[in-house]
């Protein structure tokens, strides 16, 4: 599935949270959002998510307009997953995969669920409660039932947050593979450089509800005339004019 | 509406109570506490006043169905409070399910915590104060009804705000039900209250509740008129109760507080 944003706005009273961006995801490529806290990244995800009514412009998603297309329908072939969404504490690890499984009508649901559990590494705390369990454990469960209508378009706001670097990594080289075995197209939002240059085929740089810049991270590095992605993310953010 | 995803959300809150003890426990104590409390106070007003001196019970027939009208309307509040405790909600408004199936599963599942209360506390009423609210016959089952259509419209109301404005509504969602309780007439009769109170007392659909039941047990007789009237003013607010939801959530989606709703 592939994803046009036209014109996106959101404004809240008097804040403009999202102006009037632009950008196109082409069917399984994974696009990098980067910007710095409050730069209208999550409202963006909230509003191609269906959470939030934009002010102006259009999200398009395979030529239809959002706007136009059956909720259930659509949202039946997306997810999202960020480690500031959680499931809920008190059910165990399966009751929850199950409970969201029904929820998205996955066939051969308990097979899901012990595909998911194995790839994940979850299978061996399937049976505890979610609030019991560590951070990195937590994210791979929120990642779980991120994949369990195996979507079409996954939305992923910062999925290594607050990992350590070995979890941080698996959770990268599983999302690595996954894209390699399924078709997805990935909007990622991330504040680490090192897994949006793994992971990303461009970015986006968002600054103060604008897209500022746009590009492969190689073109961006290069125009920017940085060494890395990290000192480009930093060259733009801190620059005072928009580029 | 798909019943595949409203057992889904159901199953979801099911299994919250069915694997905590100390869950259904708060579920069961309450009403009991009810039960003793009301239960005394009946046996001493059957003793000391001509007015429920011929039906023994009528304050704790009362109290047990204004309960039931209580835990409804808190049971509502509750199971949609723990998706914002849980910070469960954006990945439940992102999942492929309509709003009318979250309000049907949130009614139909309300039911189940409100009757793990009430049973207890029912049957508790027969063997201690010799009271059993079944001898309502069978109106009982059709103001059951009429109490918990609106009951679960409270709890609708209450998340309505919820939805809209967040968490800092949780305080309205405790204090909800005793706005109404004074205009219920749930422990006296209407000719109480000043007239022009009367007025709007008879368009809740309390006071036909309970005037009924006071009927039906001190005058063995019914009046299914009142019943009936009772449900369909109940059915009203219901419906005025979703068009309110459905408002609060397209009002919610224009100020953005669907996503990352938490504690």
């Amino acid at each position: 599935m592939n994803i046009q944003v036209k014109n996106l706005s959101k404004r809240f009273k008097d804040n403009i949270a999202v102006n009037k961006i632009n950008f196109t995801i082409e069917e399984n490529k994974t696009v990098g959002l980067l910007g710095a806290n409050g730069c209208g990244k999550t409202t963006s995800i909230g509003m191609l998510l269906g959470l939030i009514t934009p002010s102006e412009g259009e999200i398009i998603i395979n030529n239809k307009n959002l706007e136009q297309i059956d909720r259930v329908s659509i949202l039946n072939r997306m997810n999202f997953a960020s480690p500031y969404v959680e499931l809920p504490k008190k059910l165990t690890v399966k009751q929850n995969l199950e409970v969201y499984g029904r929820l998205y009508g996955v066939e051969h649901l308990e097979n899901k669920i012990n595909e998911l559990s194995k790839d994940l590494n979850i299978d061996i705390f399937l049976n505890k409660k979610t609030g019991e369990l560590s951070s990195g454990q937590k994210n791979r469960v929120t990642l779980a039932k991120s994949l369990i209508n195996d979507p079409e378009i996954l939305f992923l706001d910062e999925p290594t947050a607050s990992l350590d670097p070995d979890t941080g990594d698996y959770v990268r080289g599983y999302i690595e593979s996954y894209k390699k075995r399924k078709k997805v197209t990935i909007l990622l939002a991330s504040h680490n450089m090192s897994e949006v240059e793994r992971l990303c085929d461009s970015i986006i740089m968002m600054k103060r509800g604008k897209i500022i810049d746009e590009g492969t991270c190689q073109e961006m590095i290069k125009k920017h005339g940085r060494k890395n992605l990290e000192e480009t993310f930093l060259k733009l953010a801190r620059s005072e004019d928009e580029i | 509406m798909r019943f595949s995803r409203i057992y889904a959300l159901s199953l979801r809150h099911i299994y919250l109570i069915s694997s905590s003890l100390p869950r259904i426990i708060d579920l069961i104590y309450w009403p009991t506490v009810q039960i003793f409390l009301w239960g005394f106070i009946s046996k001493f007003f059957t003793l000391n006043s001509d007015y429920y001196s011929n039906t023994v019970g009528v304050i704790l027939t009362a109290a047990i169905l204004y309960d039931f009208l209580f835990r409804a309307s808190i049971s509502y509040n509750i199971m949609f409070l723990e998706e914002i405790w849980s910070r469960n909600f954006t990945n439940l408004f992102i999942a492929p399910i309509k709003i009318s199936e979250i309000i049907t599963s949130l009614t139909v599942t309300a039911i189940f915590r409100t009757l793990i209360g009430l049973i207890p506390a029912s049957i508790l009423a027969i063997p201690l104060f010799g009271v059993s609210i079944f001898e309502l016959g069978i109106p009982l089952f059709f103001l059951m009804i009429s109490l918990y259509i609106f009951g679960v419209t409270l709890g609708l109301l209450v998340t309505s705000g919820l939805l809209r404005f967040g968490p800092s509504f949780e305080n309205i969602a405790w204090a909800s039900l005793f706005f109404l309780a004074p205009l219920g007439c749930i422990y006296y009769p209407i000719t109480i209250l000043p007239e022009t109170l009367q007025i709007i007392a008879k368009a809740l659909p309390l006071v036909h509740i309970f005037e009924e039941m006071r009927n039906i047990l001190l005058t063995n007789s019914v009046n299914m008129y009142e019943i009936v009237k009772s449900i369909c003013i109940s059915l009203i607010y219901f419906a005025i109760g979703v068009i309110v939801f459905y408002m609060s959530y397209f009002g919610a989606k224009k100020n953005g507080t669907l996503i990352n709703m938490g504690e």
